[in-house]
């Protein structure tokens, strides 16, 4: 069982239309997946995290439903069949 | 730089409108033929996100929270309608050593109760509830407030972790209610001391939980004096209606064109009747089909109506933000609103029909609207 990252309504064109993307190669962090999705869906990627490899600030990560701003950032491990759901963040007025 | 100006001149009843600007303030008047006199800008080059006039002493003293991105914000007060505001070198609003915590912006000035008139209160970012109990002259954060154990839970959208909603209980001293984008509703019972979340039934759309206790990004709440008790909710994604001081909320989204969008105001003498400015999506953010259509209910939310008359239905690609759309106790029912354009929209008929009051106006971020005493 791999890992999936879950994406927004607003990126899934750039995913050929997938509502989520297997990984492969059993990620172990959540910075690690987010590599992993730029070779399986780079104009995701660049969507989400900046040339500095950090979140983009108005982006949302979380593993199951724990935002991994509390577990550990970019480092939060993955398990086996762990889901990376990635949604952006409010804007408000 | 223009100059400040002199304020304006205004008789008992005559309509004032506060429009904050993100260049500045402007004072609108109106004895109810359907001009207004303009006086502005005020503060200028400073983005103005709330005003408030209080009338409770029986004369009449503008609230200001000028500020900008270099300097930061502060509240600003004057006594003659505009002609000199005070407090320029003063910066009352801060908050405490060791809270680790910064003011960036003031979001809501709010007069209390009208049997405490020296109590007002601040809703600010980084979400918090200020209070003063002397006029406004010194403020604090409430404590309770100040130390929730949700605090760092809290997230900024692209607007800031803004406090835009506090409506006290006008029946009772110890019940106030505020709302925050995000964070959602929450209510205290006991005079502040201690804060509860009150989301239920309201949607999450952007968390994988689509119902938190807390975290929803609430834009507006309001309520009309004579039935405190019912709150209608303007969410990012839903509307809202709760008969119980937001223990329970239930979805009145009857045939709006988009349940997303900021502004909602409640009627100045009708608690049934309430308006809002649907806005497309989250994402786009203009007025629906390029339509400029203000939606009323009648009755509590059980369906809505679409107010069109003096307003543009094509091309009209118009955001109302949150602060921007306000009613005055007139006769008719006075209804206006601001746009992100700079256009503000006067109704004297409730809504019925429209008439533009001011085109060229920097983008409006709120607009308050007072009868004067």
């Amino acid at each position: 069982m791999s890992v999936t990252v879950v994406l927004p309504s607003q990126l899934r064109e750039l995913a050929g239309g997938r509502t989520s993307v297997a990984l492969d190669g059993r990620p172990g962090t959540v910075g690690e997946a987010l590599e992993a999705l730029r070779a399986a869906a780079p104009g995701v990627y660049d969507r989400i995290v900046t040339e500095r490899r950090e979140l983009r600030p108005h982006i949302n990560v979380f593993v199951g439903r724990e935002d991994i701003r509390w577990s550990g950032g970019l480092g939060t491990p993955l398990g086996e069949g762990s889901e990376v759901v990635i949604l952006p963040a409010v804007s408000g007025g | 730089m223009p100059e400040e100006t002199r304020g304006i001149r205004g008789g008992a009843g005559d309509v004032l409108l506060m429009v904050g600007t993100t260049k500045g303030a402007f004072l609108f008047r109106s004895s109810g033929s359907g001009a207004w006199e303009v006086d502005g800008p005020h503060f200028p080059g400073e983005e103005v996100y709330a005003m408030a006039l209080d009338a409770r002493s029986g004369a009449p003293t503008l609230w200001a929270a000028p500020g900008n991105a270099f300097f930061g914000t502060t509240l600003r007060r004057s006594d003659d309608l505009g002609a000199t505001w005070s407090g320029k070198d003063e910066r009352p609003v801060k908050f405490p050593e060791g809270s680790e915590l910064a003011l960036k912006r003031i979001w809501q000035i709010r007069p209390g109760r009208d049997d405490e008139r020296q109590r007002m209160y601040l809703g600010v970012e980084p979400s918090c509830l200020f209070e003063s109990t002397d006029g406004g002259d010194s403020w604090a954060p409430v404590p309770g407030f100040l130390n929730h154990e949700h605090r760092q839970y809290w997230q900024p959208g692209n607007g800031g972790l803004c406090m835009h909603t506090i409506l006290p209980d006008p029946g009772s001293h110890d019940r106030v209610l505020v709302a925050f984008s995000t964070g959602g509703v929450y209510r205290s019972d006991d005079g502040g001391a201690s804060w509860r979340p009150r989301n239920v039934g309201v949607r999450a759309e952007f968390l994988p939980d689509k119902h938190p206790e807390f975290g929803q990004c609430v834009h507006k709440v309001v309520h009309h004096p004579s039935r405190p008790e019912r709150l209608f909710l303007q969410n990012h994604w839903g509307l809202y209606r709760s008969d119980d001081w937001g223990d329970q909320w239930t979805d009145v989204a009857n045939g709006v064109p988009s349940d997303f969008g900021f502004a909602m105001a409640m009627h100045p003498h009708d608690p049934d009747t309430v308006y809002i400015v649907p806005l497309e999506s989250d994402g786009f953010r203009c007025t629906p089909e390029a339509k400029l259509r203000v939606y009323r209910t009648r009755n509590a939310g059980a369906s809505w109506e679409p107010l069109t008359e003096g307003l543009p239905q094509e091309g009209a690609y118009e955001t109302v933000l949150r602060d921007a759309l306000d009613t005055a106790p007139t006769a008719g029912g006075g209804v206006y609103f601001g746009t992100r354009s700079g256009k503000v929209y006067a109704s004297g008929d409730g809504g019925d029909s429209w008439s533009l009051a001011s085109d060229g106006l920097p983008p409006v971020v709120c607009l308050k609207a007072a009868a004067l005493p």
